[in-house]
């Protein structure tokens, strides 16, 4: 039989003891639950219910929003989305966003798995510079490269266009990526590599064909990492992509959207573009949390 | 066996230096010569004026004030953040202590971590908008409940004395969840027996939580610190599109300084450049002084 020396315990016999000490630790267990599940759930109303919140007031009305902010829509007036989709532009965005990141998004795992897999697996003269030189870039802070980042950007004629857009996304995503990916293909086992370069297999093959199967893993992590982090750019499309507004992402026609609903006071127009936007990667988001959650935590606990 | 490895390595590594080269190490090299000249962007002249540019900083008050914001963003939101990250995510991982079989979480674990990661996956730009819209005087979520039970309604982002506080409070809202999955994710690499042990020994909650758990997280919460205080520094998005730095420039930061220096009105490109220069160093000693102040001996587990 074990007993729990508590300090606190006076000097009963050992014997009959045991018997509220177990009941005692029964009710502290159920007190500290409530406890902890009283904050838990505190922390979680105050994150669901502003998402909430704009969820149930992109359909109301105006005067609604206005009136009663914690009332619900007296109908699910739909229209409110179309208007945001049509005359907002929110749906054209979302296209023009999602165009950029699938082309930033390739471009970046390419480069960076490529540039990686040097790293991790080669020997060569100027190893060591070329990969802090890719590191160190995560030091510095974005605010820095902005203005020469603008001339540069327009001196290559690329200045409004998406392939300017997705080159300096990857360009800026290389840093963590590879120095992400290059921490995982050194993890992986050198027996394999030895045996299908002796089989005849080619440098080139033996990295399409056999590290990069093997490194899925990590790909994935640091994909949905730099997913998450082009969708969300803000700074960089609104330097290098001003003026023509059909070219736009979805976090500069957001920011116009609530510019011009400032003017116009259509609150319902603008809670319609906010949820608009947030759907589409909450839902991917709770499909694949774990995922998600793992693939994102993973590169910070390296 | 190692015959024919530079086809390989020149192919992989050529591309990915020559974007980064163009787009990111080149811009932050010009950046310090910028920062050098009296330049304002689009005229053609630039000239040098030595450290000109940063003597004209020195006496800057709308500097010195944004500065001193940063500074506070410093020193509340990595403590808040990861103290409320913490205590969230022993709550749970070790909320409930099933009588004598030791430490477990929490029912439900997994549906408070999806939730509270929610922030997370949403853009920064929406977050800024949304909460705009929470602190909004007249119907916003937050006023519609105090005025609801009768208390005093504040006009939040419109008042200089409250304005900044405001901002600060979402930065960390937007925040904890991701350190609560972190700090989970690092707590569940811990031994259960660590625990079972203590838990035998008498420990409380809080002295397990103060003696065992944080010096066995230290790695993590160093890599959190690191990460929360080069954010504060920056803060420029959820400043921008909540209160543009205003009332009376009571929430305004560094990144929004600078931006408005060279995207403003005046392009000053020149004097921006050295605001740059001054984020930059002022970034990169936090990061040097929150290396060398977290640093204490690894634990290994095993």
């Amino acid at each position: 039989m074990t007993i729990l020396d508590k300090p606190a315990s006076g000097g009963t016999a050992a014997g009959d003891r045991s018997a509220p000490e177990v009941r005692k630790l029964r009710r502290e267990t159920g007190g500290a639950n409530v406890f902890s599940h009283g904050f838990l759930v505190f922390w979680g109303a105050l994150t669901v219910l502003p998402l909430l919140w704009m969820f149930l007031s992109s359909f109301k009305s105006d005067g609604e929003i206005l009136s009663d902010p914690w009332g619900l829509p007296g109908a699910l007036r739909f229209e409110n989305w179309a208007r945001a989709w049509t005359e907002a532009h929110i749906g054209q965005y979302f296209l023009n966003s999602a165009i950029v990141v699938a082309g930033s998004l390739s471009l970046t795992m390419l480069l960076g798995a490529t540039a990686a897999y040097v790293f991790a697996r080669y020997e060569f003269p100027g190893r060591q510079i070329c990969y802090y030189l890719f590191v160190g870039g995560m030091m510095f802070p974005v605010f820095l490269a902005l203005v020469p980042l603008f001339f540069v950007v327009r001196n290559a004629g690329l200045f409004g266009t998406w392939t300017g857009l997705m080159l300096v996304y990857a360009a800026y995503s290389l840093p963590f990526t590879v120095f992400f990916l290059t921490a995982f293909f050194r993890t992986l086992p050198t027996a394999v590599a030895e045996a299908a370069l002796m089989d005849g297999c080619g440098h080139f093959r033996l990295f399409f064909r056999v590290m990069l199967p093997m490194a899925r893993p990590g790909l994935i992590s640091i994909a949905i990492f730099n997913f998450l982090s082009h969708w969300n750019q803000f700074i960089l499309p609104q330097v290098l992509m001003q003026g023509d507004d059909s070219k736009w992402v979805l976090a500069q026609g957001l920011a116009a959207l609530a510019v011009s609903q400032g003017y116009q006071g259509d609150y319902s127009g603008l809670f319609a573009g906010l949820t608009i936007a947030t759907l589409p990667v909450l839902v991917v988001y709770i499909a694949f949390q774990r995922q998600i959650q793992a693939g994102l935590t993973a590169g910070q606990l390296k | 066996m190692r015959h024919g490895k530079y086809p390989l390595i020149v192919t992989f590594l050529v591309p990915p230096l020559l974007l980064y080269g163009i787009f990111v190490i080149s811009p932050y090299l010009q950046a310090f010569q910028i920062s050098t000249t009296d330049w304002l962007g689009y005229s053609a002249e630039a000239d040098p004026v030595g450290l000109a540019n940063f003597e004209r900083l020195l006496d800057d008050g709308r500097v010195w004030n944004a500065l001193k914001n940063n500074a506070w963003l410093l020193a509340v939101v990595p403590v808040l953040t990861i103290g409320l990250g913490l205590f969230f995510a022993t709550m749970l991982a070790m909320g409930g202590r099933k009588g004598r079989a030791g430490v477990t979480g929490v029912r439900g674990t997994s549906v408070y971590r999806m939730v509270y990661f929610f922030p997370q996956v949403l853009s920064v730009v929406i977050i800024a908008l949304l909460w705009r819209e929470v602190y909004h005087p007249n119907s916003g979520l937050l006023n519609g409940a105090l005025g609801a039970v009768g208390l005093p309604t504040p006009t939040w982002l419109g008042d200089p004395r409250t304005a900044f506080w405001c901002v600060l409070a979402v930065m960390v809202w937007s925040n904890v969840g991701f350190y609560v999955v972190l700090f989970g994710a690092a707590m569940s690499a811990i031994p259960r027996d660590i625990y079972e042990a203590v838990m035998l020994d008498g420990a409380s909650r809080w002295t397990t939580l103060r003696k065992v758990t944080i010096p066995l997280l230290w790695d993590t919460v160093q890599v959190a610190w690191i990460y929360l205080a080069i954010a504060a520094l920056d803060g420029f998005i959820l400043i921008q599109q909540m209160t543009n730095g205003g009332p009376n420039f009571s929430s305004d930061v560094i990144g929004l300084r600078m931006y408005e220096t060279a995207f403003g009105s005046e392009n000053r490109f020149g004097y921006a450049s050295a605001i740059g220069v001054v984020l930059f160093f002022l970034t990169l000693s936090v990061a040097v002084l929150a290396l060398r102040a977290a640093r204490r001996d690894r634990i290994e587990y095993s």
